[in-house]
């Protein structure tokens, strides 16, 4: 096999603009059927300010290796590898520790607004909550820079808002104030869980601009993890793509959407609806379901659904090496091959007649 | 259009579109259950306290009503009296005659033998009726809602602001103490609790797509309730009716205490516990046998019921320790 | 907030008095108030025996419909706060009760308070240190309590107190009544020695009723808000793991125990008959018992409309307690 080109943590370490480093991070659940292996060895880094969408479908392990940076799991989960924010080693941190980090450096948006805040307090008690934890300022302050927050995220009337049971608002401005939250201490990342699946379509938007100002604002980089291609679109410069537990390709978000070297992402571009194709295009579902992170068989887990998987996919599996370009990787036996075939043409749709000249 | 109506109902249509369907829906129904039964089964068996306790009450039935064939002395039988430090005869203590001693009459492991499997008779019997009742007064009231539901839960709330024990030795008072009565009390002061979490878990099913769909296929309202909201309230009738064996005992016994329960001829372990009150000090054997096979008896019960509890609501998923 | 206080208190007004009601039903099946003149062996004629019957079944009202004995009795206690004449006898029925109720109002809220200190002790402490061994202990203990018989256990106790009354030489633990009779020290030390040293045993009994539920229902609902999404986004905000416990997790997971333990007086009212027995109180218990031998209809009457009162003043405060602690309720 060949290891060209593997992509160097060593390398990775030495970045100089590199705020959290995830290396080899490995999370398992015992559970009553056997050990969920949610989690098999991720690495990622994201340099301060920058934008950086994880994608995949539920189960693939986005929220659980998310959940692992901010030291969210529960007790029973196990956990190795490493997560390095600014040089500071996070996992094994105890919880006084880590709850200095948590909301000040790195802050996190969770997918349901209408879970995520307590019921029995005002919003704006706990928006200025998160500055207290941080900040030692008045009541009086930490009220108005809630005031303030709302604000930003685009709440009509935030005096008065603030005095409102989360159960007065709707979803969408729930999650707005998830995201003032978040944003309360200018922090250095925020992770961002699926923040809009659980809203209405019309209000998404909404909820990706108030995000988007929360970030120009405090000039945080950003974890967007979503299934949803389309969000990371418009708002990531990068794009890990995760299956199985693992990452299959990483690249730059015009890389991963205009060249994919994994069959998985090719399937997941195909079964995205797109403007700029011809009338007739069909979309190509991806056939099958993820596997099971319970008791792995050897090999590339995405084989059962590969059209192009050949007898090496049973039994090794890929691992996550370079492609092309700087940053561009995937883990597939045939990368080089996969560059280029169309996603129709690989998953087979009626209407794969329109060449592959997608737009460059 | 009504006789597709009522064919499709019934689903006895021979042939044609409408049959093909159902009986799918069935199979795939079956499978998935005896699925979850597994997994309810496995979750159970690994509760390890849950397990033991239905070993130990398998173990109680047995004691109550096989044992008694094999043992050589009868409830009802006279036995001779041993003599004691003040030379007068009096009941024995355990020996190996008697194992657990007599009273001034009778073998005392006969008696508590009996008293067990009276004490189990009658509360199966207020599990069984009070889960019904319950169940049938829950679903109801879940079902229709509005004026009904208002009624009928105000009518449980009111029985509910009495203290159970009060409510029933009022009503026992007259009935003279008879075993089915006392079971039959018990069960119906019991009934309100049950029907109280049988009409939440009503609501919430009341919503869902396959009440819903049972709806638009014109079932009526009463096979809707029978055979489509009932069945699913099964696991928590199910913990539930374990519950009440565990606190029928104990409300026999109360009542037994308080002088409203079974009356002699009868017997039970509340009965014999009350009339051994006053021989803890002289004769403790009396006292503490029943009393022992009461905690045994509701405390394997109420392990089991909560083994149950995690077997059958998914929502309490246990991870492994 | 005012209006959510004064729509519940309306509310529970007609349940009051439907509660009336079913509690005068009860008590006409309990059984014949006259049965003890119609058994009673004499030595007068059967018709100057029958008129007597007759006589005294006219004073009671008892030859009315049930209507009119229902609205006699309630109007005459909202009226001119008559309780009734006890079927035999001249006590007062309204001071018999009231001063029962004192007594058993004492024993209840005493037990109610330490148990629900205690049950919320223990029940955190085994929801988050979940599967630890404090849990299983609690666990057991809590399932022993909620298996045992209360009058075995409070028998058992009475034992045990007069067992440790024997090794100490002292009389500290009081098995009969709630005060020593005669009472010796009437100094405030002395009393309060003596209260206390009759109340410890029957209100460990009494407690015990309550603690095992309600440390179980605890241990629930903190584990269901500790799983919870804002207690995840709590810890995420930075706040200290003690401002997350207390504030967020505990402080919310209490909001439903108000309710049960309201709904629990009921049953502990009913513990109360049974542990005043044993300890020979002359509370609620031993008065509703003696009145339902004797089918002493009006203190039976007075007796579960005092119950009903108290249970139902519990709700309400638990309703109005809920109210204040979750917004969601009170906008409702």
């Amino acid at each position: 096999m060949t290891i060209d080109l593997e992509v160097d943590d060593t390398q990775r370490e030495a970045d100089p603009d590199a705020l959290l480093v995830v290396d080899n991070l490995t999370v398992s659940f015992p559970t009553d059927d056997g050990v969920v292996q949610a989690v098999r060895g991720v690495s990622y880094t994201v340099r301060s300010g920058e934008a950086m969408g994880i994608v995949g479908e539920s189960g693939s392990g986005k929220s659980v290796s998310s959940m692992a940076v901010m030291g969210l799991l529960p007790r029973n989960a196990r956990i190795s590898g490493s997560v390095r924010f600014r040089g500071q080693e996070l996992i094994g941190l105890d919880e006084d520790e880590y709850a200095k980090l948590r909301g000040n450096r790195i802050a996190m948006i969770f997918q349901d607004p209408l879970t995520s805040l307590n019921p029995v307090y005002t919003i704006g008690f706990q928006i200025a909550e998160a500055v207290h934890a941080h900040h030692e300022v008045s009541k009086q302050a930490a009220l108005e820079r809630a005031v303030e927050l709302l604000d930003i995220v685009g709440i009509p009337y935030p005096e008065q808002r603030i005095n409102n049971y989360p159960h007065e608002l709707s979803g969408g401005m729930r999650q707005r104030v998830v995201i003032a939250i978040a944003m309360a201490n200018n922090p250095d990342v925020i992770i961002a869980d699926e923040p809009t699946t659980a809203l209405d379509v019309t209000v998404q938007a909404q909820v990706l601009e108030a995000l988007e100002t929360a970030r120009e604002e405090t000039g945080a980089a950003l974890i967007l993890i979503t299934h949803d291609l389309g969000v990371i679109a418009g708002h990531a410069e990068r794009i890990a793509v995760m299956y199985a537990g693992k990452l299959v390709e990483t690249g730059t978000t015009e890389e991963v959407f205009y060249r994919p070297r994994m069959p998985y992402t090719l399937g997941l571009l195909g079964s995205l609806p797109r403007l700029d194709k011809q009338e007739h295009e069909r979309l190509t579902p991806i056939k099958g379901a993820p596997p099971s992170l319970l008791n792995l068989p050897p090999g590339c887990p995405f084989t059962p659904r590969c059209p192009i998987a050949e007898d090496i996919c049973d039994r090794d599996e890929p691992a996550l090496l370079a492609a092309e370009g700087t940053g561009h990787a995937a883990a597939c036996h045939f990368r080089s091959r996969v560059a280029d075939i169309d996603a129709a043409e690989m998953f087979g749709t009626d209407a794969a007649d329109d060449a592959p000249e997608v737009l460059a | 259009m009504l006789e597709t109506h009522e064919t499709l109902k019934e689903g006895t249509q021979p042939g044609g579109p409408g049959v093909d369907k159902p009986t799918l829906t069935e199979r795939e129904f079956t499978v998935k259950e005896r699925k979850q039964w597994q997994m309810a089964l496995r979750r159970f068996l690994r509760h390890r306290a849950a397990v033991v306790s239905l070993v130990v009450f398998v173990l109680l039935v047995l004691f109550a009503f096989v044992l008694p064939y094999f043992w050589h002395y009868k409830y009802t039988e006279f036995v001779s009296l041993c003599t004691q430090s003040n030379g007068l005869a009096g009941p024995c203590s355990p020996s190996l005659k008697h194992p657990f001693g007599t009273d001034s009459t009778h073998d005392m492991l006969a008696v508590t033998m009996r008293g067990t499997g009276q004490s189990l008779k009658v509360a199966f019997l207020i599990a069984a009726v009070g889960t019904g009742a319950g169940a049938l007064w829950g679903v109801v009231s879940g079902f229709f809602g509005g004026f009904v539901d208002s009624t009928l839960m105000r009518l449980a709330d009111l029985v509910l602001t009495i203290p159970s024990l009060a409510l029933a030795a009022a009503l026992a008072h007259k009935g003279g103490g008879s075993l089915v009565l006392i079971g039959l009390i018990l069960a119906g002061v019991a009934a309100p609790y049950v029907a109280r979490v049988v009409r939440g878990v009503v609501l919430s099913l009341r919503e869902r797509e396959f009440i819903e769909a049972a709806r638009a296929l014109g079932a009526s309202n009463t096979r809707i309730m029978f055979r489509h909201l009932l069945p699913n309230t099964i696991p928590v009738l199910l913990v539930n009716a374990t519950l009440l064996i565990a606190q029928g005992i104990l409300a026999e016994t109360a009542l037994s205490y308080v002088g409203f329960g079974i009356q002699s001829p009868d017997t039970s372990l509340g009965v014999l516990i009350s009339t051994n009150q006053g021989a803890v000090e002289n004769q403790p054997w009396l006292f503490y046998f029943p009393g022992v096979f009461i905690i045994l008896i509701a405390l394997s019960v109420n392990f089991i019921g909560d083994g149950l509890r995690d077997a059958l609501d998914p929502r309490q998923t246990r991870e492994r320790k | 907030m005012l209006v959510f206080v004064i729509r519940r208190v309306l509310i529970s007004i007609p349940v009051l008095i439907a509660s009336t009601m079913l509690t005068f039903v009860i008590v006409k099946l309990s059984g014949d108030p006259l049965t003890y003149l119609k058994t009673r062996q004499s030595t007068v004629s059967k018709a100057e025996k029958q008129a007597f019957i007759n006589q005294e079944a006219h004073r009671l009202w008892l030859d009315r419909s049930w209507p009119t004995q229902y609205w006699h009795w309630i109007s005459n206690i909202l009226l001119h706060w008559n309780w009734g004449p006890p079927v035999t006898g001249h006590d007062n029925v309204a001071s018999d009760v009231f001063t029962a109720f004192g007594i058993t109002a004492r024993l209840v809220l005493v037990s109610i308070a330490i148990a629900l200190i205690l049950a919320v002790i223990t029940g955190v402490i085994s929801a988050v240190k979940q599967y630890s061994l404090t849990d299983y202990t609690t666990t057991l203990l809590g399932f022993i309590f909620l298996s045992m018989p209360t009058f075995w256990f409070a028998i058992l106790l009475k034992e045990f107190g007069l067992k440790i009354n024997q090794w100490t030489g002292s009389h500290f633990f009081g098995t009969i009544g709630d005060r020593s009779i005669p009472i010796t020290d009437h100094s405030f030390g002395g009393s309060l020695k003596d209260i206390i040293g009759h109340m410890i045993l029957p209100t460990i009994v009494l407690g015990l009723v309550g603690y095992a539920a309600w440390s179980r229902f605890t241990r629930a609902s903190m584990l269901e808000v500790l799983n919870s999404d804002y207690v995840r986004l709590a810890r995420s905000k930075g706040l200290s793991p003690r401002t997350v416990m207390i504030r967020h997790a505990l402080r919310t997971a209490l909001i439903p125990l108000t309710t049960v333990t309201a709904l629990d007086v009921a049953a502990l009212l009913g513990g109360a008959i049974v542990t005043e027995n044993v300890f020979q109180w002359r509370g609620m218990g031993t008065l509703f018992l003696t009145a339902l031998r004797a089918v002493d209809f009006n203190v039976m009457l007075g007796w579960l409309l005092v119950t009903a009162t108290i249970v139902i003043a519990f709700n309400l405060i638990a309703d109005i307690l809920y109210g204040v602690l979750d917004p969601r309720i009170r906008h409702a």
